[in-house]
């Protein structure tokens, strides 16, 4: 037999559930433990972040919220390993990441309370990021034909879009992945497995043994990692992030984690899916392993986690109050954008819709 | 001065672009080394390499996508879709990205694109290669839907596309790409979008039209002046935002409006144009308003064609029946 050419998947992971080291060669960002700490704080502040959001949505105080419950390390990992002159193309629930650019959670709120607002991030570097992208996998292609613009200019950047395990099905996401394999790109596609694209499992959704190997077909370098182990999440990212920036081109990871939430705040799990598997969801999640290990280092405790939870709640608490004081914007702002400048015949149905608008008051 | 296709002057425009702007790009399926299929980017990927003038995989969604990202870096990006009936994978790209970008981000991220088509019928192509279907993008938002219908307006036009800060589709009427030639001086100078060219006075009836078919309209019009009638001849040229005003003022002064399109007829573009001749000129006119277009049926394969399309005789009969009435 001839073989015509030979793959393989790594899994990369460096703390089981508990917290306990797998393997001895922690990269170096790890032995930093000051920034562990940080990392552990902003995937707290996330955790907490999310359920503010979830308790606004369930008061009538937001729309449809889709939670990031269980990603936060797989999330703050991607966040934490980008530099700012990269570009983060998400798409609607990779808030860890997002926070981490800027991203402040009145602008989340403000997108999910309905507001166009949300989505004009103040702060760089998340200024220069893509919007959340809703239509499945489509956020890929901008990120690809962001690589290429980096590459026909001569920049070293990197652009970085995420999906989900669902996504992974579709065209857009083939579509980046295989110009940018073909093309040399600085592109980093990382799929976000969680297990679930709403009520369809991951094991109907390709019979592909891993996600990651769909990289293998598009020529680009493609990992498994564990994505509740913010170590090696982050590694994988900084090695796929610093292929990309010297011309060595390409990668597709696979982050396998779990959606302990709901798809979104309209969606009611139990229907599909069962308690235990759940529960298991729950043993492996990315905060208490992570807390065990820095415990066991000694620069984190209870009082420690106390004092920072306070800090996420007030932090939270002016954000929300920011959201809620925001006033609605007037009429006309949803012409004002539709063009560069208001069309003639588009500033006719604007004065109508104003006109009603001044009558109604 | 040479005298040059409309095929030729969609070249020229993108040639002169890309020469005074290092941001203009090119890309699409076959767009490098071989110039594209109807040779409209011939030469290009010599002059400015393939990085610039890029042959991408065999893919519209992606080309669409990556325009989008291209565009969102501040390039300007020019993707070429090989036919028009090639273009609904690109939609979803085109409709939820490109054209709403700016709208959805207040302004923070833009997308000036210009997705480029061979559109319509006429030159004896295989299937799905002769599609007339601008109405799919005339009623999406943030999106200008431009076609040309002659070489100076396919230069000035294009070049003001490309220099537009909003995406454009710009449809190419391939029927036409090489019927004729004129002077086209390659000084760079843009012709305004979102305005109607009145291309032929008249008193009598209103021909308004766009792309391949503003050739019709203009012999029709022969034909009704040798039978004594009077027609205004309007290239509607920018479909979407729509320049009404001009059409108004013309059907306000003939009492008489005949619509003719090439894409199917319900639905169509000329349903809007009717409309608001409707809304607005009601009580200026002095026949019902004609529709000369396609029919609500796929595009016949080439033995058909020819019957499908509006014809010269079809446009003066409509013209004719809208001065029998007063």
């Amino acid at each position: 037999m001839t073989i015509a050419a030979k793959f393989e998947i790594e899994y990369l992971q460096y703390l089981d559930a508990e917290g306990n080291e797998v393997r001895k060669d922690l990269p170096a960002f790890a032995k930093d433990l000051d920034h562990m700490v940080e990392l552990y704080k902003l995937m707290l502040s996330t955790r907490i972040f999310d359920a503010k959001s979830i308790a606004l949505q369930r008061t009538g105080k937001l729309g449809t919220y889709a939670s990031c419950l269980g990603h936060e390390a797989a999330h703050v990992g991607i966040g934490s390993a980008m530099k700012p002159e990269d570009v983060y193309a998400p798409s609607y629930r990779e808030y860890g990441a997002q926070l981490y650019r800027g991203v402040q959670p009145r602008e989340v709120y403000m997108y999910w309370g309905g507001d166009e607002r949300g989505n004009d991030y103040q702060k760089e570097p998340a200024r220069h990021d893509f919007a959340w992208s809703v239509p499945i996998a489509t956020q890929c292609l901008h990120a690809a034909g962001s690589a290429l613009a980096f590459k026909i200019r001569g920049e070293k950047r990197v652009a970085v879009c995420t999906i989900g395990d669902g996504g992974s099905s579709k065209g857009d996401f083939y579509g980046a992945i295989n110009i940018a394999g073909a093309q040399n790109l600085p592109l980093v596609a990382v799929i976000v497995n969680n297990q679930w694209a709403i009520s369809v499992p991951r094991k109907i959704q390709t019979g592909a043994p891993t996600l990651a190997q769909k990289g293998i077909a598009a020529g680009l370098f493609s990992i498994q990692v564990d994505g509740n182990d913010i170590i090696a999440v982050r590694k994988a990212m900084e090695d796929a992030l610093e292929r990309a920036r010297s011309g060595q081109g390409g990668s597709v990871l696979e982050l396998v984690t779990y959606r302990l939430g709901d798809h979104t705040t309209a969606d009611d799990a139990r229907r599909y899916r069962g308690e235990q598997e759940v529960k298991d969801g729950w043993a492996k999640e990315p905060m208490k392993r992570l807390r065990n290990w820095l415990v066991k280092k000694k620069v984190w405790d209870d009082a420690r986690e106390e004092a920072w939870k306070a800090e996420c709640d007030e932090w939270m608490d002016n954000e929300v109050n920011a959201y809620l004081e925001t006033k609605t914007q007037p009429v006309t702002a949803m012409f004002d954008y539709t063009f560069a400048e208001v069309p003639a015949d588009l500033a006719k149905q604007r004065d109508y819709v104003l006109s009603l608008d001044q009558k109604a008051h | 001065m040479a005298q040059i296709t409309l095929i030729e002057a969609v070249t020229q425009a993108l040639a002169y672009e890309m020469a005074h702007d290092d941001s203009v790009v090119v890309l699409g399926e076959d767009v490098g080394v071989n110039g594209g299929v109807f040779r409209a980017t011939q030469g290009l990927q010599e002059k400015f390499g393939e990085l610039r003038v890029l042959d991408t995989p065999l893919d519209e969604t992606t080309i669409a996508g990556v325009t989008v990202g291209l565009a969102v870096q501040g390039m300007k990006p020019v993707a070429e879709a090989q036919f028009e009936g090639f273009i609904y994978p690109m939609m979803e790209q085109i409709a939820c990205h490109a054209a709403r970008m700016r709208n959805r981000t207040r302004g923070r991220l833009t997308v000036p694109a210009v997705f480029r088509a061979p559109w319509g019928g006429g030159i004896r192509a295989p299937e799905h290669h002769s599609e007339a279907n601008e109405h799919l993008f005339t009623n999406i938002p943030g999106l200008r839907v431009v076609m040309p219908s002659s070489p100076a307006r396919a230069y000035g036009l294009l070049l003001a596309a490309i220099r537009d800060p909003d995406p454009v589709m710009f449809f190419e009427p391939k029927r036409i790409y090489r019927q004729y030639k004129e002077d086209v001086p390659d000084d760079g100078e843009a012709l305004p979008l979102d305005v109607c060219f009145v291309l032929r006075d008249g008193t009598d009836v209103t021909l308004v039209t766009w792309g391949a078919q503003v050739k019709e309209a203009l012999e029709a019009a022969d034909e009704l002046a040798a039978q004594g009638i009077s027609a205004e001849v309007i290239d509607v040229a920018t479909l979407t935002p729509l320049d009404f005003d001009t059409i108004a003022e013309s059907v306000q002064k003939t009492g008489r409006c005949v619509i003719v399109h090439e894409a199917p007829k319900s639905a169509g573009f000329g349903a809007e144009i009717a409309a608001r001749v409707a809304e607005e000129c009601l009580y200026d006119l002095l026949a019902p308003v004609e529709r000369v277009t396609g029919y609500d049926v796929h595009t016949p394969l080439f033995r058909l064609e020819m019957k499908y399309m509006p014809s010269v005789k079809r446009i003066v009969d409509a013209a004719k029946r809208t001065m029998a009435v007063s």
